[in-house]
């Protein structure tokens, strides 16, 4: 059975500038589960931007396609919520606003009025209440920004939330409470998070799964890191999880050294580029120690 | 002095400024007051005629006096007051302004949309857009063959310009963040126009407006002089040949105050729709 969302044999290639072509990803393949948090890691222009454009479906790729739910994903819809990495809040709109222009969108049947305590109460669950509500963007902080973008995605209901850096900018404080704030949300909603950042102790805490992509050009994804780590997380507590250290060495090992090593082959034609699944996980009583070996392979090569 | 604002303190010195400007002109009228006395031929052969015709602000004012009191007389085609020359000037101001707004801003934004419309209409606005207004009168009135008309037209000529540029400037650089919230909102084509791409470009489409109708206020006085029968431009010229100058000094005042007022209107437009990013 196919995965809730499925990306099948992604390619995206650019135009290089020199008449040639760049390949940023080619047959890219992996799935995400329904109601699964998953981020992805890699490093700069890799092709995450882009991956979460076509999903998001404000690009279209070169080849390959993207199935959610049983339909391919053609263009943009209210079903696939985006937060910007910028936040890209209206600049004209108050707070509210930008909030009420999502949810007008998705239930233009609504009143006025119930489109407004709609709104609001979303921005009361990012921790957005009374005067700030009716300020501009440009009057709030970073933070507070990026709670508004946050409550727009949220207030929609959308059934796959596309999260791209959301918190790069912020401060490690702001950061923690709005993390907080998201994992909040996201255990209420049920709803499927697809999530970039640069983060790894913020990937581990958030995330159900965490794919890995190896440096562009020709990018693949090539891990896929379960954590083992179960939740509620804190994120004070969760460095003391026997597999915290395990996990994080896996993907600083990766993020260091083996994305460049995987880097840069061309793959032949027609072949699948599926990441490898990694289970680490030292809490499991080992009956079988051979089963356990290639992950463990792979935490200290 | 400490105590005053900052607002209060340049209110304080624009007031100074204005009553020392206004004696040193009174001051210095007596001194020309004795070039009246020149003789007969002198004045005859036009020495410092001009000059002798300066009026001192007590009689501008004087005279503003008495025209602001009824600015509203009509006695003939060359007696008109000053509020209904500055009615017609408005007038001709406001309808070229307007017919030209309808064009350039729809058309500016489906310029601004299309890179490729951008760049092909870009070299005729380039050339069109230098022409001195008033060089098209002569075109205007051989096809027109109407003055009023032809005064419409070249207000409409000259304000079509900064609105058209600026609409298409505004709406090509949009930022495609804000696109691509109206897209994942799966907003229509219209009602991304109207509720994103509008109110983003608003602020350059207005500069643009604000340019136009200051052009169109400094080319209607001299599209007036040329076309004659009415307006400040017309009234001007006028009492010129009247060899009024008190006229001509009022009306010069009246030209600034009126412009003024047009762009502080747009100015406060423009405010309104101003957003901090
Ligand atoms: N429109 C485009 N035209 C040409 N090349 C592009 C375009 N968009 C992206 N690229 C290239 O594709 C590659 C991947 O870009 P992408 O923005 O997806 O990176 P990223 O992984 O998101 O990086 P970062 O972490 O810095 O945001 C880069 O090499 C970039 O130069
Ligand atoms: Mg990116």
């Amino acid at each position: 059975m196919k995965p809730y969302l499925s990306i099948e044999k992604l390619t995206q290639r650019f135009p290089d500038g020199n008449g040639g072509e760049l390949t940023v990803f080619e047959n890219a393949s992996f799935g995400v589960e329904k109601g699964e948090f998953v981020v992805i890691l890699g490093h700069s222009g890799c092709g995450k931007s882009t991956i979460m454009n076509i999903l998001a479906g404000l690009a279209d790729p070169t080849s390959g396609v993207v199935i959610m739910d049983g339909t391919q994903v053609k263009g943009p819809s209210l079903d696939r919520g985006v937060v910007f990495q910028n936040y890209s809040l209206l600049p004209w709109l108050t707070t509210l606003k930008n909030v009420t222009f999502g949810v007008k969108a998705r239930h233009p049947e609504w009143t006025k009025q119930q489109v407004e305590d709609h709104a609001a109460k979303f921005l009361a669950m990012v921790g957005l209440e009374g005067d700030v509500i009716h300020r501009k963007p440009s009057q709030l902080s970073g933070g507070m920004r990026q709670r508004v973008s946050i409550a727009r995605a949220f207030a929609n209901h959308p059934k796959l939330l596309l999260l791209d850096e959301p918190f790069g900018a912020l401060d490690a404080l702001t950061r923690g409470t709005i993390q907080d704030e998201l994992l909040k949300i996201w255990g209420q909603m049920e709803q499927t998070v697809f999530m970039i950042t640069h983060d790894i102790d913020e990937a581990i805490l958030l995330a159900d799964r965490i794919l890995l992509m190896t440096n562009g050009p020709n990018a693949r994804v090539a891990e896929s890191v379960e954590i083992t780590i179960p939740r509620p997380r804190n994120r004070t507590e969760i460095v003391e999880h026997p597999n915290y250290y395990a996990i994080r060495n896996h993907l600083v090992q990766f993020l260091g050294k083996r994305s460049k090593e995987l880097a840069g082959q061309p793959t032949e034609v027609g072949q699948t580029n599926a990441p490898e699944t990694v289970r680490i996980d030292l809490t499991e009583p080992t009956e079988d120690p051979e089963d356990k070996r290639p992950a463990l392979k792979a935490v200290n090569s | 002095m400490g105590t005053l604002s900052l607002n209060q303190r340049a209110a304080l010195l624009s007031v100074l400024m204005l009553v020392v400007g206004l004696l040193i002109w009174e001051a210095a009228i007596p001194a020309q007051k004795a070039a009246e006395e020149l003789t007969e031929y002198e004045r005859l052969t036009g020495a410092g005629s001009a000059k002798a015709g300066v009026p001192p602000p007590s009689q501008v004012i004087a005279k503003a006096w008495e025209q602001l009191s009824d600015p509203f007389y009509d006695a003939g085609p060359n007696d008109k007051g000053i509020g209904i020359q500055i009615g017609y000037s408005i007038y001709r101001v406001l309808t070229g302004y307007f017919l030209a707004a309808l064009i350039a801003i729809p058309f500016g934004f489906l310029i601004g949309m299309s890179q490729v419309a951008y760049k092909a209409f870009n070299p005729f606005i380039q050339v069109l857009r230098p022409i001195s207004p008033l060089a098209w009168m002569p075109l205007a009135l051989f096809i027109i063959g109407d003055s009023e008309a032809s005064a419409i037209f070249v207000i409409f000529i000259c304000s079509i310009w900064p609105m058209l540029i600026n609409t298409a400037f505004g709406v090509a650089g949009v930022r495609e963040d804000w696109v691509n919230v109206a897209r994942t909102h799966e907003l229509g084509p219209i009602k991304t126009a109207f509720s994103v791409i509008l109110p983003a470009a608003a602020p350059t489409i207005l500069t643009g407006m604000r340019i136009s109708i200051g052009i169109a206020w400094l080319v209607i006085v001299a599209a007036e002089m040329l076309v004659g029968g009415t307006g400040i431009g017309y009234y001007v010229w006028n009492e010129w040949n009247n060899l009024d100058l008190t006229s001509v000094v009022f009306s010069i005042l009246m030209i600034g105050v009126v412009g003024m007022l047009l762009d502080a209107m747009f100015g406060l437009l423009q405010r309104r729709v101003t957003y901090a990013e």
